[in-house]
């Protein structure tokens, strides 16, 4: 196997992909759908925002290895952030899924696993769907966000 | 293929595959190191090297526009396109080269019949039968006329191993029925419909019938006339031709009772202020400069695929098929899609545990181009309750080592997820 290929596919990622985490709906909590036409990925994402903190992120749906293990790891780490600062971590996320393949990689904690999608330019719209749904979600559009 | 065509084919020589790839220069490039293994030909074939070398004599000594100069040049390039929409006429056997219009390609094509035969023959209440194999561009053009004109769309329904109920066909035609339009080979399944069965069944009842030959020309022999279908769509690109060229056929009887479709330069006889009267058949059809280089260049592949012989390409891609069915069939934890007994060659999967989309990116790193995805048609993914399927296409110049490199880049697959 070749090593970009490992390194998309860690073993975090596959873990989180067997069993994702806060996988399970809200109920009474905003949500708003991320859909990924190229390949079908249908992600569900629920928030409870309590005083502009979210208590609680969970999601739903089906998509690949890198959509939701993505979508699983940031209900994680957006839990007790504010909408703000999930946000802001959300652009960084961004940042590191899209750098270029050596640029340094920045510190996001647990996201950092993640980084090996630079890799492979046409996977970024995995990585990020849940991301757009949560923002959605958190403006509580409650809409279906397109990654086209 | 058909038993027909397998039988004629053991007459002729096996396709040499070897010297079909030595036309292919895209296919001598590595891919993340490793020699590329082309499998997504139902999206799109590789080029042999005639088709790229006319496209360049084209634009080298060729080019001018058509039907509208007197020089030198306007005549070759007149010439030219219209040798090829000859040789359009001789490679489906249609009757006469004007039932031979140039389009954009296959969606292009449906949409002129619904634009126009459908447009002026469907009403209120009326019905358009289509299959549960469809692409999306042989479904939304048919549910937007179904939505102006307050008509109805009916689905035939397809078995577990993608083929068309035809007790239920039957039953779908009636009085309000307008026109039936199916798919030759299904791009997702493979499955190769008994469309003379169907083209009867509808004209029995005097019910048009459009055929959806997107996937079908550059893998088998098709015969318009024999068939008896009403219309008939294709792309180029699918047969070895370039993007942006394709070919609708219908029968004269209905291109002269149809309105144009665009509306513009070449496609009238005679324009004042208050009156156009239309150019004939099939300029009528064709507003604006067409695709000139690209039809003549589709008349190039043509002549390549005629050449090789598809009776021959017929039996060798039978023949990987049934390679391909049995070395995927072995790999523990994937699931073939698709198993009809009329086949094309098609392989459709899954992968237990793994999505298409994982499946894909791992074996581009090594070099094996497959399509993952609905294929463009959502509800036969949904009847087959699965969101996406991996699946390898293939054309007349793939071989069993490639099967093979699929095969063993599946393994990779089951490796990183095991
Ligand atoms: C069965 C079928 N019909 C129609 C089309 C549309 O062809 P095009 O995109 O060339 O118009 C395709 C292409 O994928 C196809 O496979």
């Amino acid at each position: 196997m070749m090593s970009d290929l490992q390194e998309l596919y860690q073993e975090v990622i596959l873990d989180h992909n067997r069993r994702p985490r806060n996988f399970r709906a809200l109920d009474d909590a905003r949500k708003a759908e991320g859909y990924n036409p190229l390949c079908g990925d249908r992600l569900t994402v629920y928030l409870r925002v309590d005083d502009g903190v979210i208590k609680e992120a969970t999601f739903q749906g089906s998509g690949c290895a890198i959509s939701k293990a993505s979508a699983s790891l940031m209900t994680e780490s957006v839990k007790g952030k504010t909408v703000a600062e999930a946000e802001a971590l959300f652009e960084r996320f961004h940042r590191t899924v899209t750098a270029s393949p050596d640029a340094p990689v920045e510190d996001l904690g647990k996201l950092s696993v993640l980084a090996g999608v630079r890799q492979f330019p046409v996977r970024v719209k995995c990585a990020t769907l849940a991301w757009y749904a949560l923002r959605a979600a958190a403006e509580a559009r409650g809409d279906v966000v397109s990654t086209e | 293929m058909t038993s027909g065509t397998a039988i004629s084919a053991q007459r002729t020589t096996p396709l040499d595959v070897a010297a079909v790839r030595q036309d292919f220069p895209i296919l001598r490039q590595r891919v993340h190191g490793k020699p590329l293994v082309y499998l997504d030909n139902a999206a799109t074939t590789q080029k042999p090297q005639a088709v790229i070398d006319r496209l360049v004599r084209y634009y080298t000594e060729d080019n001018g526009n058509v039907h509208r100069g007197v020089h030198w040049l306007s005549e070759r390039a007149t010439d030219a396109y219209e040798a090829a929409r000859d040789i359009v006429r001789r490679f489906l056997n249609a009757a006469e080269s004007r039932e031979i219009v140039f389009v954009r390609g296959t969606t292009e094509a449906i949409n002129l019949v619904a634009q126009t035969y459908g447009r002026t023959h469907v009403g209120a209440g009326d019905e358009i039968v289509i299959s549960t194999l469809e692409h999306h561009s042989n479904i939304v053009p048919w549910q937007l006329l179904c939505e102006e004109k307050g008509a109805r769309l009916r689905v035939i329904p397809i078995s577990d191993s993608g083929e068309l109920d035809l007790d239920a066909y039957q039953k779908l035609l009636g009085d309000r029925t307008r026109l039936v339009s199916v798919v030759h080979v299904s791009n997702a399944l493979g499955t190769i419909n008994p469309v003379d069965e169907i083209i009867r069944l509808a004209h029995r009842r005097g019910i048009p019938v459009l055929v959806d030959g997107a996937q079908a020309v550059a893998h088998m022999k098709v015969d318009v006339q024999a068939l008896g279908c009403d219309f008939y769509a294709l792309s180029g690109h699918k047969m070895l031709g370039p993007t942006g060229i394709g070919v609708l056929y219908a029968t004269s009887s209905l291109l002269e009772a149809m309105p144009p479709y665009q509306s513009g330069g070449d496609m009238i006889r005679s324009v004042t202020f208050e009156q156009t009267l239309f150019n004939t058949l099939p300029y009528k059809f064709e507003a604006g400069t067409p695709d000139i280089s690209g039809a003549i260049v589709l008349g190039t592949a043509i002549g390549y695929l005629t050449q090789v012989g598809l009776d021959r390409i017929a039996a060798h891609e039978h023949e990987l098929l049934e390679y391909g069915t049995d070395a995927l069939s072995r790999i523990p934890g994937v699931r073939l899609m698709g198993t009809a007994k009329q086949k094309a060659g098609i392989l459709s999967f899954v992968v237990d545990g793994v999505h298409p989309h994982d499946i894909g990116t791992i074996l581009d790193r090594e070099g094996v181009a497959i399509r993952t995805g609905h294929h463009c048609c959502q509800p036969l993914m949904h009847r087959l309750a699965v969101p996406a399927t991996a699946r390898a296409s293939l054309a007349l110049y793939n071989t069993r080592d490639e099967i093979d490199a699929l095969a063993a880049a599946l393994g990779n697959v089951r490796e990183v997820f095991a």
